[in-house]
């Protein structure tokens, strides 16, 4: 009763906070944005009031039991978000076969509408995959319950908060305009509040393990954890020119600024969608397949050189522009380097599979894993060839790095997402199978064929846009035009568009499988391999008469 | 110091023993698993995932 009545006290004063804010807010964006706040806590004093038993879990929790509630939220949450962001793609691919598709408005112009797409995939899709699987993960490996159980709802709760001010703020324009980085100073502050407190939960979790040795992927997991914390806080230093307004001025400006941006932006990839990722795989593709990882020393080689590598790759991003030479060659050798540990890894995930390589046959799972793995090395390859200033050159600014990153994006992340969360699934909800195991498999092809689609169309575009660009006649002048180019473009970007439409197809079947799944639902259908047999065949044979 | 010269001492010093120190402590950790001994070590570390299979 204390408890409840100090809590709905905190509500009503984050409530009255927020509606002052909002109140004295010097701009549109900012009024709505708190106005969302006050909504949230709203909602978590109706939650409180009405007397939902939290307690159990928070205040008495069963130490012999691993808590999964967070995970379950973040399997539901993964789906739906991941749902949200594939449809935005899908949208904006559209826009950019069919103008008219922007409808004329500013808040469905693809400007806003892009990093929409982007911060949903990467942020709410693959941050919720990455938080859900790292509560799971660490509890089984570290074989103990979540450490500070009301801070692990608090992550997973305030996580969703950032993503809905992150998302309405794009639409409404509020923005700082960099790349991956858009949320603004509030937003920004509220994501490092719930990041330290992740960061508390996870290793609150190791720290009061039973298993002696921590697992690989928790490591990976926790570098993911520590780096995207310092580079989320080194490269949103802004000021605010006002305190309860959206707008907000770097503290890094001109070439240090694109640096520090670049240095995040590329991190990101190699922190968030990479590391994470790869704890994922480091624990699940070893599970799905029952055979340990192939080499648990190769795993701590692929570990060491990623982190002392990757953080140096950021400035291939700024080839050719007043960074200097020498910290673009810097960049450039050290993500061609890169490619080692990348493809290390990736054998290290593939050769898991030694011995047992007729699963990659019959079960539908491990074939998106290997598939995840397969696009993990492509894209680990293509990533260092474009980051050499010769190829990048004719690759930079072109949609031969939009099909580079959806390669990365669609075939590694995606994948390697849908195969955990088809692991996981029953077993969080105590199923005994999922609903349909063929449905599994139709999600694989269509995700598979969708990136194909994509990405060849998208190499297409680039190669024909780079060298459209560079084109010059024999008096010297530029050939083409950009609004020339743009027009010989306009097929691919219309089978892009279809590629993304069979993934996002994909998802909707992932979606009713998991859905149906957690019901209880099991789909009546025929095994996906079994032994031959032909009753036709199933008979004795009468001897021939012998001729007289 | 000026802001060149604090540059060019940090750049120094980055191109020189930082490089050095940075690529003996990334060696060293990518050795360690290959020390002798170490073998049972990484196989059990490999399999732990899969106690909870086989325990009550």
């Amino acid at each position: 009763m204390e408890t409840a009545l100090s809590r709905s006290g905190l509500w009503l004063i984050g409530l009255l906070m927020a509606v002052l804010a909002c109140a004295a807010a010097v701009d549109t964006g900012f009024a709505i944005h708190m106005g969302i706040v006050g909504f949230a806590c709203i909602i978590g004093l109706i939650v409180t009031l009405r007397g939902v038993d939290i307690n159990r879990a928070i205040l008495a929790p069963d130490q012999g039991r691993y808590d999964d509630d967070v995970i379950r939220w973040g399997v539901i949450a993964t789906v739906f978000w991941g749902m949200a962001g594939f449809l935005a793609g899908l949208i904006i691919a559209s826009q950019l076969a069919l103008p008219v598709l922007n409808l004329g408005l500013e808040w469905t112009a693809f400007g806003r509408l892009r990093p929409l797409h982007t911060s949903a995939v990467i942020f709410a899709f693959g941050g919720n995959a990455l938080i859900a699987t790292s509560f799971y993960v660490v509890q089984r490996t570290c074989r103990a319950r979540l450490a500070f159980p009301g801070l692990a709802r608090f992550v997973f709760w305030g996580y969703q908060l950032f993503i809905v001010l992150a998302a309405t703020g794009y639409l409404l324009g509020i923005t700082q305009g960099k790349e991956y980085a858009e949320p603004e100073w509030y937003v920004d502050i509220w994501l490092t509040i719930v990041w330290v407190a992740y960061l508390a939960v996870f290793v609150g979790t190791i720290v009061k393990r039973t298993e002696p040795h921590i697992y690989v992927a928790n490591w990976f997991y926790l570098a993911f954890i520590i780096t995207v914390a310092m580079l989320h806080i080194v490269n949103n230093l802004n000021w605010p020119v006002s305190f309860v307004g959206s707008r907000s001025f770097p503290v890094f400006a001109g070439v240090q600024g694109a640096l520090v941006q670049w240095w995040y932006g590329h991190n990101a990839v190699g922190f968030f969608l990479t590391a994470g990722f790869l704890a994922m795989m480091y624990y699940f593709v070893p599970k799905q397949a029952e055979r340990p990882i192939f080499s648990y020393r190769l795993s701590i080689i692929h570990f060491w050189a990623l982190i002392f590598l990757y953080i140096w790759a950021g400035p291939h991003h700024l080839h050719y522009t007043a960074l200097p030479d020498w910290a673009q060659t810097l960049g450039m050798v050290f993500s061609v380097m890169l490619w080692m540990p990348s493809w290390g890894g990736m054998i290290n995930g593939l050769m898991t599979l030694n011995g047992a390589w007729d699963k990659v046959r019959t079960d539908p799972i491990i074939r998106m894993m290997v598939m995840a793995l397969a696009f993990y090395g492509m894209s680990t390859f293509e990533g260092p060839m474009m980051s050499i200033k010769s190829v990048n050159s004719l690759s930079h600014y072109t949609d031969w790095t939009i099909g580079h990153v959806h390669s990365g994006a669609l075939g590694w992340n995606g994948m390697i997402t849908f195969a955990c969360l088809y692991y996981m699934v029953p077993r969080l909800w105590g199923k005994p199978r999922l609903y349909s195991l063929r449905m599994v498999n139709w999600h694989f092809w269509l995700a598979t064929v969708g990136i194909v689609f994509y990405a060849s169309s998208m190499w297409v575009a680039g190669i024909t846009q780079g060298l459209m660009w560079r084109e010059y006649g024999a008096d010297g002048y530029l050939v083409n035009s950009f609004a020339e180019t743009v027009l010989a473009l306009k097929p691919m970007y219309f089978l892009r568009a279809f590629g993304g439409l069979l993934y996002l197809a994909g998802a909707v079947v992932m979606t009713v499988n998991v859905w149906r799944t957690i019901l209880g639902h099991q789909r009546g259908e025929a095994p996906m391999r079994d032994a031959a047999f032909d009753p036709a065949k199933d008979r004795p044979i009468i001897a021939a008469p012998v001729a007289a | 110091m000026s802001a060149h010269s604090t540059y060019d001492l940090l750049r120094h010093l980055a191109d020189s023993w930082g490089l050095l120190l940075m690529t003996a402590i990334f060696l060293g950790l990518c050795a360690w698993p290959f020390r002798p001994g170490a073998r049972p070590m990484n196989r059990d570390a490999a399999h732990s995932i899969f106690k909870d299979e086989s325990d009550v």
